[in-house]
């Protein structure tokens, strides 16, 4: 018999556990926790797209489009309102979803793969020959306000922190309700048997183009979150490696659970740091040795240490 | 005679020189059993992709209940009440046996779903399998499992394609058994490939018999099995 689903539960939790918590959070962990959760986004979509047998190598294209949607509010517009930066952002990624989407959706494995990664660097491409937007520099991003009510620079940090633990939450719970909806549950169909699935009446191309729509969403929002969380946006975040980046964190976090994304993100983040301090010059080479003891003992990805064998739970 | 629900006029289906369906003209009635026999590459699992959508015909046409069919794709085929189990089972391996029929069901309605699931399961025999990943399960029991998803959708006309194949000959006629009666509690009519004669006589109220593409006979089994060329190309009995 299963065991009952918590997964809802701990997330609601985890949330409080955070806004509560992030109060007391030194400088420096506020603004890694807030980073790890905004990336856990990320891995969230890219969660959503494996579970339809799906790898993105070019997430860095929402990533990207919606740091920039974001700070070009700031850059163009003047407004400086973190809602509105990110309400604009979302839109953005969709839109963009919304036409890239229609060519994805007739591509599957390596194929799907290198396109999105074509896509992403395209952009990358434009943003480094826009000397308007910065070129390869970027440009900074302040955020001001919130909601219409003006912040502190204390204040934007917690608020930034509880927005990224906001969505984190929402994203998880809405993803894990999505997961186990009549629509949600012909992603993992769609990845075993297609054939099946069109003889059941669905549409394939359809599940992938929605589940891409969704992916690109909580993508380019992370993006805006991460614009506004670090206060810099560059080409960087629409190049391949970052995309790269978050394949890897997908993979040692596994697809078992919509909470697994945040937990590797945040594993991954204090990992690098560290890494980072310890051995400058080295430490893709930790992370990389990390990466491999993971694959060796824990191959379907960091939450099988809470489920035996790894059960699936959302 | 009831109404025909599958009409197909010069139905055929070549690929280069080969032609895997010659000129099939039927018409199946509603509420009937038809078993299609023939040798290995006779052209049945063809005539099924032909109705299915799978394969597009290079002539003739199909016509489901009146509605002229010949070129949809197989999920308008499906959306249309026609439905299929496959020689090899299609089903959805890292999923559970009750998962597989819940995603076919929540197509279908997604209100009632995970009930109409659990009936599926128990009407054939499959809920000592309900939590089972399908990827591991006996090839009989997944070729249930590929049949009852043929049925989730509530066809009007199902299609199965050799549905006892990669059984062992003691279960052939207890799964046969179990699939065809819970097939008429859903009051569907049936066309179904066989390679077993004796589960064609047992079932079939009416045989289709196919040889290079073509039909050679077309009747009640006891007919069928008269043909003198049934008995030389089909069953393989040497002439005296």
């Amino acid at each position: 018999m299963r065991a009952p689903d918590r997964t809802e539960k701990i997330a609601l939790l985890g949330l409080f556990a955070l806004l509560a918590g992030g109060a007391f959070l030194p400088q420096w962990a506020l603004f890694l926790v807030t980073l790890a959760l905004a990336k856990g986004l990320v891995v969230l979509s890219l969660l959503l797209l494996m579970r339809t047998g799906l790898v993105s190598f070019g997430h860095g294209l929402y990533y990207c489009l919606g740091a920039y949607a974001a700070g070009m509010v700031g850059q163009l517009l003047h407004v400086g309102d973190a809602a509105v930066m990110l309400l604009v952002a979302l839109a953005v990624s969709c839109a963009v979803a919304l036409i890239v989407g229609l060519l994805l959706a007739s591509y599957r494995g390596i194929f799907f793969a290198m396109l999105s990664l074509a896509f992403s660097m395209i952009l990358y491409g434009l943003l480094v020959k826009s000397a308007a937007l910065g070129s390869t520099d970027g440009f900074n991003i302040t955020v001001t306000a919130a909601a219409g009510a003006s912040l502190s620079s204390a204040s934007r940090r917690y608020l930034l922190f509880a927005l990224s633990a906001s969505f984190a939450a929402m994203a998880a719970v809405g993803m894990h309700r999505f997961l186990g909806s009549h629509l949600g549950r012909l992603a993992p169909a769609v990845r075993d048997n297609e054939l099946r699935v069109e003889y059941l009446g669905a549409s394939v191309r359809r599940v992938v183009y929605l589940n891409t729509i969704i992916a690109a969403a909580l993508t380019g929002l992370a993006g805006a979150l991460t614009a506004l969380v670090v206060g810099h946006i560059d080409p960087e975040m629409a190049y391949w490696t970052t995309s790269g980046e978050f394949v890897f964190v997908a993979i040692l976090s596994g697809t078992a659970s919509v909470l697994a994304p945040f937990l590797g993100s945040l594993l991954f983040e204090l990992l690098r740091s560290f890494a980072y301090q310890y051995s400058p010059n080295t430490w893709q080479m930790v992370v990389g040795a990390a990466m491999l003891l993971v694959i060796m003992f824990l191959p379907t990805g960091l939450w099988a240490v809470f489920g035996r064998r790894g059960k699936r739970v959302a | 005679m009831a109404a025909a629900i599958l009409e197909t006029r010069g139905l055929s289906k070549t690929f280069g020189a080969v032609a895997a369906a010659s000129n099939i003209t039927i018409e199946i009635a509603e509420d009937t059993v038809v078993g299609l026999i023939g040798g290995n590459g006779a052209g049945k699992t063809t005539f099924i992709n032909l109705v299915t959508g799978y394969l597009k015909p290079t002539s003739g046409s199909i016509r489901y209940r009146g509605r002229d069919i010949t070129r949809l794709a197989p999920r308008q085929v499906t959306r249309l009440g026609i439905c299929r189990s496959f020689q090899i089972p299609q089903v959805f391996d890292t999923l559970t046996a009750y998962e597989n029929l819940l995603v076919g069901t929540g197509i279908v309605d997604s209100k009632d779903a995970a009930e109409a699931a659990e009936t599926i399961l128990a009407r054939f025999g499959l809920a000592p399998f309900r939590d089972a990943v399908a990827g591991v399960l006996p090839e009989g029991v997944r070729k249930l499992l590929d049949i009852a998803m043929a049925l989730v959708v509530k066809p009007r006309l199902l299609l199965l394609d050799e549905p006892t194949s990669g059984v062992s000959a003691g279960e052939k006629f207890a799964i046969m058994d179990l699939v065809l009666q819970a097939v008429r509690a859903a009051a569907v009519t049936v066309l179904f490939v066989e390679h077993d004669m004796e589960i064609v006589r047992r079932h079939a109220q009416r045989v289709l018999a196919f040889y290079d593409g073509r039909i050679i006979a077309d009747g009640r089994s006891e007919a069928v099995f008269a043909d003198a060329d049934v008995r030389r190309l089909v069953v393989g009995e040497q002439p005296c």
